[in-house]
């Protein structure tokens, strides 16, 4: 083969590769718009979704959520600290996309509960008791069970399928 | 494009790649250095001891396993919240002990969980041997 056509080739494989890398990028981007419902931030999922789903910022009001990152150290019953900077980062995320106050209630921790409020009950009246505490549910906390769309922020309630 | 260019430019992405992920024998060699300065009786790292330090409770309501269960090949679950968790073994899962802040992060929380105190540098140690032979 001549040295010219080597050249050829490799600029091709360079090009077809840069465009198909472009392409794919362009696409999951397009992608994630559709599906993206509410707002994201990769240091308050990591932080706040490993042992729950990440609650949607908009399910607390601002202070609500500046009383919970105030006492990460004592929350629900175990120590959820962050460091310093991942606790700036995740405040002022949750208060820029934060709800109005749906009148949440408080744990006896004094902590705003998200799955005892009045909303949230009323939200839920058509779940049987025995759901909540089954083996798949396990606990209100749980979103994922019963909302598949949970991680996305996804809570449509034709969406919804209770495991019994 | 020249060869030289693209060669250092591989060469450095290979370098990036290698100065972000630890891995989990780096992780047991740093456990192990600790180890010998906490600890000069210090007589290495055991499977065995790793494997019933993780299903035993040591005074609180939960051991390890109560969430990771005693097969870390397999997926576990949140004892209180039941959201599912990865697995914990690397051979099961290569993100696992990868990264020595997170692995940090995770013993300090869960051990505070677990025994209401961090883990020590053994217990780390011997948990992570034997998660290693665990396939």
């Amino acid at each position: 083969m001549f040295p010219d056509t080597k050249r050829l080739y490799f600029d091709l494989t360079v090009w077809i590769g840069s465009l198909a890398l472009a392409f794919g990028l362009l696409a999951t981007d397009a992608l994630a718009e559709r599906t993206r419902v509410s707002a994201d931030n990769p240091v308050w999922r990591a932080e706040c979704g490993s042992c729950h789903v990440a609650y949607p910022p908009t399910l607390l009001s601002s202070p609500q959520w500046r009383a919970q990152m105030a006492a990460l150290d004592r929350h629900f019953g175990t120590n959820a600290a962050v460091d310093a900077a991942a606790a700036a980062e995740i405040g002022a995320f949750l208060e820029a996309n934060a709800g109005r106050d749906r009148g949440t209630v408080q744990a006896a921790s004094g902590l705003p509960r998200i799955t005892t409020s009045t909303w949230f009950v009323k939200e839920h009246r058509a779940v049987r008791p025995g759901d909540w505490t089954s083996n798949v549910v396990k606990s209100a906390a749980n979103c994922g069970a019963c909302h598949a769309g949970a991680e996305r922020g996804d809570f449509d309630e034709h969406m919804v399928r209770i495991p019994r | 494009m020249n060869r030289w260019s693209i060669s250092l430019a591989i060469a450095a992405l290979a370098l990036v790649a290698g100065l972000s992920t630890a891995g989990p024998r780096e992780l047991l060699a740093g456990y192990e250095a600790a180890a010998r300065q906490s600890a000069p009786a210090f007589a290495g790292f055991s499977a065995a001891r790793g494997a019933r330090f993780f299903g035993e409770t040591h005074g609180g309501e939960w051991s390890c396993s109560t969430c990771h269960t005693l097969s870390p090949a397999a997926g576990g679950r949140h004892a209180k919240t039941g959201k599912s968790i990865a697995p914990l073994a690397p051979a099961a899962n290569a993100e696992r002990f990868s990264d020595a802040a997170t692995t940090e992060k995770w013993f300090r929380r869960n051990c505070n969980d677990v025994l209401n105190r961090e883990c020590t540098p053994q217990e780390k140690g011997d948990v992570l041997t034997w998660l290693l032979t665990v396939r």
